[in-house]
């Protein structure tokens, strides 16, 4: 039986995409300051020592998701008092403001010390306006969804996260080919991916002011039944806490490692441990995306069929049996100790560059090592950048693309299942909280603990892994034991 | 309800030895310690808060 005052499915579609756009355009946004952490290191972090400076860039990146949860608090409340569309028209016009302006930030070395700390604010105010669109986004589709339907309507929106991740890449990927690598990483190409999130906003912006406010939240605003204080509703009455805790601890921390091992994880192990070259790195993460990408829709669609639980309980447990045998994999096949030399040349030494080698192995690998010297006080840095052939390539994109299927497995139903464990007149701010707990901080903490245990002594390259697929197996336990697949009752009292 | 405590005292253990650890790095870096530490103490009440509902029988009506 479908809610008074929903739709039926007629224009849904326009709903979706219209909510899908802004969503992909902020995760874009958010993503782009990930995947140029490095570049961001450099130009803002005074240091000399690069992992400390990495370090500092992944606390910065950390705090944009550590910031999360609060812009959850603040733009759920909004949301559940004032409403739907308005809050994450907010939510747009923060962040599409704070990319742009970290694209205009001076550099360490023309304005000192106000430099870190602008990015630093800039990255925060990302952060709390993400806070408040994904959980605005997910409940307005799930509120003009029927409820046999939902699992496969939100995951529309599910797929925005990973699109995101996408159009980061190949913007920076584009980008750097056209303005040059050299301009790119060393002058300011690396500008132009933020400062063209500014076009990408007002399109959405227009997109979203067109569009009419949830029937379910309209229904209750006019019937005077919205809640005055949805913080303390949400959080202060036991029987809807007892909620948000267990769907934190039993669906969104577990939800969150996986989602994020699979893809940004597995994108810096290739890139750091693997040393594969930049571009060919990036390029096997964005084909394993668009090859598995489709699977968010077939499982939020199964979600329907067969109940949201076992799809996301199944998508945990397989990361934690495989996690380490995939990455084993994927390390093996970059590992050219064990490959066969075929030639090998030294080009003549260059600036700051004091040698340059480049080994041909028997299999099609390229290994290229340069030292560098920045001054000659400088401990030389060493460079890896193995490109591989074809046939290693494709394995290496098909085992992302089976982590890639995990993450689809756990995020795909993750959005109706959260709508359906908290009532209209608090959901936003309900749903919001576990969601960006366990997305933000269990998962957007991975790459930054996992890069902490690796700097232990007597860990190895897999040694990271233990963070996630610690995480996973406690929320697949405590999921297994007390998650269920009961709704809420749907009447908006 | 025991893991929610039982995790942040490892985590403190942790940042102890290695700040004031031999080992010098990043690991000895007491910022990555101190923020991780914030993060995880609510974190590890809510697991404990979890712990007691779910072994005061708050979510038997959940059960599938």
């Amino acid at each position: 039986m479908d809610n008074a005052g929903r739709s039926s499915t007629k224009g849904i579609g326009k709903i979706i995409a219209a909510s899908s756009v802004g969503t992909l355009i902020e995760w874009y946004d958010f993503y782009i300051f990930g995947s140029l952490s490095t570049i961001i290191a450099q130009k803002f972090f005074p240091s000399e020592n690069p992992t400390v400076a990495l370090l500092s860039t992944l606390a910065t990146f950390a705090a944009g998701f550590i910031v999360r949860p609060f812009g959850a608090l603040v733009f759920g409340r909004i949301g559940d008092i004032i409403g739907r569309k308005y809050t994450f028209l907010l939510t747009l016009v923060l962040m599409g403001a704070s990319t742009f302006l970290i694209g205009c930030v001076p550099s360490y070395a023309t304005i000192g010390g106000w430099a870190p700390f602008l990015v630093l604010v800039l990255r925060l105010l990302q952060g709390l306006a993400l806070g408040g669109e994904y959980g605005g986004a997910a409940t307005y589709v799930a509120e003009h969804a029927p409820a046999n339907r939902r699992g496969f309507f939100t995951s529309w929106i599910q797929t925005t996260a990973t699109l995101g991740l996408f159009l980061s890449l190949g913007v920076i990927l584009s980008i750097r080919r056209i303005v040059g690598v050299e301009e790119f990483t060393t002058g300011n190409g690396w500008r132009y991916p933020f400062l063209l999130s500014i076009i990408l906003v007002i399109v959405s912006i227009f997109i979203r002011m067109r569009m009419a406010e949830s029937p379910l939240f309209a229904q209750l605003k006019k019937e005077g039944k919205t809640s005055t204080n949805p913080l303390k509703e949400s959080f202060g009455k036991k029987e809807n806490f007892k909620m948000v805790l267990l769907a934190l601890f039993g669906a969104t921390m577990g939800q969150g490692v996986i989602w994020y091992t699979g893809q940004f994880y597995a994108q810096s192990f290739i890139l750091t441990k693997c040393n594969i070259e930049y571009e060919q790195a990036n390029s096997i993460i964005l084909i394993a995306l668009l090859i598995v990408t489709p699977f968010f829709i077939v499982f939020g669609h199964l979600s329907d069929k067969w109940g949201r639980k076992k799809i996301m309980l199944a998508g945990m447990l397989l990361g934690v049996l495989f996690y380490r045998p995939i990455f084993q994999q994927l390390y093996k096949i970059a590992d050219t100790s064990s490959k066969t030399i075929s030639s090998e040349q030294r080009n003549k030494a260059e600036g700051r560059v004091l040698s340059s080698v480049v080994t041909a192995f028997s299999d099609g690998t390229m290994l290229t090592t340069n030292t560098s010297q920045a001054t000659p006080n400088e401990k030389p840095h060493i460079k890896k950048d193995i490109i591989l052939a074809e046939p290693g390539k494709w394995k290496m994109i098909g085992l992302i693309a089976i982590m890639v299927l995990f993450v689809t497995m756990v995020y795909g139903p993750i959005a109706a299942f959260l709508v359906e464990l908290f009532p209209t007149r608090i959901r936003y701010t309900s749903m919001s909280l576990p969601y960006h707990i366990g997305n933000g901080v269990f998962g957007g903490l991975v790459p930054f603990i996992a890069t902490l245990i690796t700097t232990l002594p007597g860990t190895n390259h897999l040694s990271g892994l233990w963070y996630p697929i610690g995480i996973a197996a406690l929320c697949f336990i405590i999921g297994s034991l007390y998650l269920s697949d009961k709704k809420i009752n749907e009447n908006p009292n | 309800m025991l893991i929610g405590p039982l995790v942040f005292i490892l985590l403190l253990i942790s940042a102890i030895q290695n700040i004031n650890g031999s080992v010098k790095g990043d690991i000895s870096n007491p910022i990555p310690w101190i923020i991780i530490l914030a993060i995880f103490a609510p974190i590890a009440i809510g697991l404990t808060i979890f712990g007691w509902y779910s072994w005061k029988g708050e979510y038997d009506d959940q059960e599938a």
